[in-house]
């Protein structure tokens, strides 16, 4: 504990020192966020250069080992990092599903050449990663994929499509899971591989979402050949793989979304009820919407609390549970409700979609809730984790 | 905080669990009831309970008790709720014990204390009267000065345990009126005391509570507890720890019940399966396994914020008891509808525990006054 609190000042102090003053309190939300790859977007140079300065450090990826370009930091010491880098309000270098899943899947998975050839790229932000999942007809049921992948000589050739690929246009890989052995049980005949976007065959076409964004994209692979040395896991044996970085996804998702609940005080929400209500201190006049307000606060107290205790289970050698589906749900719900409850309070002035007579705010949350509603959707429905917990956590019968 | 159990109160939480199993099975408070107990409790059961060290935890060693905190209470009071266990830990150890504990003087605390931890001396706490609900400032009992005497007069409800206690701490105005704050004062009053009328009330969950009426009883300097007219602060503190206790004792009743849906939801077969296999009914499982869940942790953090004297403390147990008050409910009440028919009969236990979940959500403020508490303490 007294290295901790070392390692606390210490933290402190360099971050002072190399945080860049003008990115202080930008950034702060996941989609505002660096995601890296070869066509990224800086807000700006400053921006750059805290990537930069952080992926030297290994800060990117605080608790990768160093010899990947990670940092090699404790849990704990990760935890103290990032509660500093919230008190300075510097936002995360870099974010992304290369550091949130493939990574971490990597490390569990991948062979030694395989770590060495990703690894330093996505801590480095050189490389943006997208998921190629679901399928037209593959959704929930994800096991009955159908995106072919027929073998030939040291390649596999694959040819299909992939829907609902978050940033496909933006990313530069992609980690797939294809069909390998038609003949299998569906389970059984699935491999995971990892296949470079640039590759002849490959193409893209964003599909827009009902709050306007176009961050996802339909994925087509007409012939596409894959060095088979970009297989993750064994031939065939995609599924566990799979499952693996579902889990990390869920936990990914849940932090996210759940992450407005850590923050100690009520503070979107009540100042939204401030500025609509005309209610610039004390307690709000509607009692109604004060209470809606309580409630989800209430529940994001919980919901919080609740991560802590699987976090301190976990350090006293707890086995983890499936709570990743628990808290992919909860931490989704809660974010939902969290802003249909913003929109009501702003009334008539949550209704704009652009323009005239509308704040940039109002127009900002209205757009928010919108692409919340996609939070009980992606990484696996709200119906199928609660699926998952009554089979794996109740012991329900099929 | 640290929200996981120490491995003493492992290996406390498996003490109790056994004693619950050997000692208190449902059908103990089913028999109580059926045979109309006067106090709906057994005494010689407490006194095995104090024996074990349970009613001194939260009492220094220098009074009897263990020194111990309210997060090892509530590991004991979540076994005990687990079968519904009426002895009297919310009424003697958290509202009377706790009341003259924070607030009684030296004298006070050394002659009722040990008492209290010896499972000797049953306390209560005469807070609540007709129409005050959750205020406890709502206080029409007078406390007339006569000499450097007071005399009490007026009606307290739904007093825990109030058939039962030797000694009742009373809340009375001393100044004021009305649901003014200042102006309350506690006294102890013994339950024998002349002027002092006790009628029991029958309520659903068949546990001990009365109606104490008085009727211009004496009691003196030497009986004040706390400040004269600053009670009701003090009531506010007490109150918290008897929220928090009630907590952990409302999240042992809610997981036992969800537990004994889970192994009908397996065993109950309609449509040529067991009906823990229609999707409608898993869902619903699952939900109430997450509200547990959550009502687990907001628990733990609240009696763990009491035991450190954290600032945070009051609203945390506002958390908590907002939390366990709706999730007791859905759960118990998801209980009896999974168990169709039988769940609406009297033989069987699972009604037992929606009764007692309700008085549970109905103590101390239900969700709703806890919402409005905790915005209020949020500055909203
Ligand atoms: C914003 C967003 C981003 C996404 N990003 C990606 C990505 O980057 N990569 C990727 O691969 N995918 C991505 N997805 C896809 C996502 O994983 C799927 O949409 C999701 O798994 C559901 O599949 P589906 O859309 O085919 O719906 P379906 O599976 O057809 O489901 C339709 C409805 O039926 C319900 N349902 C289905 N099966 C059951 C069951 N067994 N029991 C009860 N109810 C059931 C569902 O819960 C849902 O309500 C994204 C989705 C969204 C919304």
């Amino acid at each position: 504990m007294a290295d901790l609190e070392e390692f606390r000042v210490e933290t402190n102090a360099w971050l002072r020192a190399n945080g860049p003053a003008s990115i202080v309190g930008t950034m702060q939300t996941n989609e505002e966020g660096i995601w890296g790859g070869r066509k990224a977007v800086f807000p700006s140079p400053d921006a750059k250069r805290w990537l930069a300065i952080m992926a030297e450090r290994g800060w990117t990826a605080p608790t990768w080992p160093r010899e990947y370009g990670g940092g090699g930091l404790s849990p704990d010491e990760a935890r103290v990092l990032s509660q500093e880098m919230a008190k300075l309000r510097l936002p995360p270098p870099l974010v992304g599903f290369g550091l949130t899943m493939i990574g971490p899947t990597l490390l569990q998975f991948g062979n030694e050449d395989q770590r060495r050839e990703h690894l330093p790229k996505i801590c480095r932000g050189e490389i943006r990663w997208c998921q190629g999942y679901s399928e037209p007809d593959a959704g929930s049921d994800l096991a009955s994929l159908k995106t072919r992948a027929v073998r030939e000589g040291d390649d596999l050739v694959v040819t299909g499509q992939k829907v609902w690929t978050s940033y496909a246009d933006k990313s530069d890989w992609i980690f797939a899971l294809v069909r390998s052995d038609p003949h299998a049980k569906k389970q059984e005949g699935i491999t995971f591989l990892l296949i470079d976007m640039a590759t002849p065959g490959v193409s893209v076409r964003p599909i827009q979402l009902i709050s306007g964004a176009s961050p996802f994209c339909e994925t087509y692979f007409d012939e596409v050949r894959v060095p088979l040395r970009n297989v993750i896991g064994a031939l065939h044996g995609g599924w566990t793989v799979a499952k693996a970085l579902l889990g990390h996804e869920r936990s990914m998702i849940a932090d996210v979304f759940g992450g407005g609940a850590r923050k100690g005080a009520s503070s979107a929400l009540v100042e939204i009820a401030r500025r609509h209500l005309d209610a610039p201190e004390g307690p709000l006049p509607d009692p109604i919407q004060r209470d809606r307000i309580a409630q989800t606060e209430l529940d994001a107290r919980c919901f919080a609390l609740t991560v802590q205790r699987s976090r301190d289970g976990a350090k006293a050698g707890h086995r983890p549970g499936p709570e990743t589906s628990m808290f992919k749900y909860y931490a989704t719900e809660l974010n939902e409700r969290r802003h249909e409850l913003m929109v009501r309070i702003a009334g008539p002035q949550g209704l704009g979609w652009e323009g005239e007579g509308f704040v940039a705010e109002d127009l900002a949350l209205t757009r928010a809730w919108l692409r919340s509603r996609g939070n009980s959707i992606e990484g696996g429905t709200s119906e199928i984790q609660l699926n998952v917990i009554a089979k794996r956590v109740l012991g329900l019968p099929d | 905080m640290n929200l996981v159990h120490s491995e003493d109160q492992e290996l406390l939480a498996k003490t109790a669990a056994d004693f619950v199993a050997a000692h208190s099975p449902v059908a103990r408070v089913r028999k109580l009831r059926d045979s109309k107990d006067p106090i709906g409790f057994s005494k010689e059961l407490w006194r095995e309970m104090a024996g074990l060290g349970w009613v001194g935890i939260p009492f220094p060693e220098g009074l009897g008790g263990a020194g111990m905190g309210f997060a090892d209470l509530a590991v004991v009071l979540e076994a005990l709720g687990r079968t519904l266990a009426p002895e009297p830990f919310v009424s003697t150890v958290l509202l009377g014990g706790q009341a003259v504990l924070l607030g009684g003087s030296e004298a006070q605390r050394k002659e009722i204390l040990p008492g209290v931890c010896s499972g000797e001396t049953l306390l209560a706490l005469a807070f609540e009267e007709p129409g005050s609900r959750y205020d406890v400032s709502r206080v029409a009992v007078r406390a007339d000065v006569e000499g450097d005497e007071w005399r009490l007069s007026g009606r307290k409800v739904h007093v825990l345990d109030g058939a039962a206690a030797d000694t009742i701490v009373v809340s009375a105005r001393t100044a004021g009126a009305g649901s003014d704050p200042e102006g309350i004062t506690l006294f102890l009053v013994p339950a024998r005391a002349r002027g002092v009328r006790i009628t029991a009330e029958q309520r659903i969950d068949s546990r001990g509570a009365a109606i104490v009426d008085l009727d211009s009883v004496a009691v003196g300097r030497a009986d004040v507890v706390g400040p004269v007219d600053r009670g009701a602060v003090l009531l506010e503190r007490v109150i918290d720890r008897a929220a928090a206790g009630l907590c952990a004792e409302t999240l042992g009743l809610m997981s036992e019940a969800f537990e004994r849906t889970l192994a009908y939801l397996k065993t109950r077969v309609q449509f040529g399966a067991p009906i823990g296999s229609f999707q409608a009914l898993k869902h619903r499982a699952a939900l109430c396994f997450i509200e547990i869940e959550l009502a687990r942790s907001a628990t733990m953090a609240a009696v763990r914020a009491l035991d450190e004297g954290s600032d945070d403390a009051s609203k945390l147990v506002s958390v908590a008891k907002a939390r366990c008050s709706d999730a007791a409910v859905l759960v118990t009440n998801e209980a009896v509808q999974m168990h169709g028919g039988i769940g609406m009969t009297d033989e069987h236990d699972i009604g037992f525990y929606m009764k007692r979940a309700r008085v549970a959500e109905l103590s101390f403020g239900d969700s709703a006054w806890h919402r409005d508490r905790f915005a209020r303490l949020e500055g909203f």
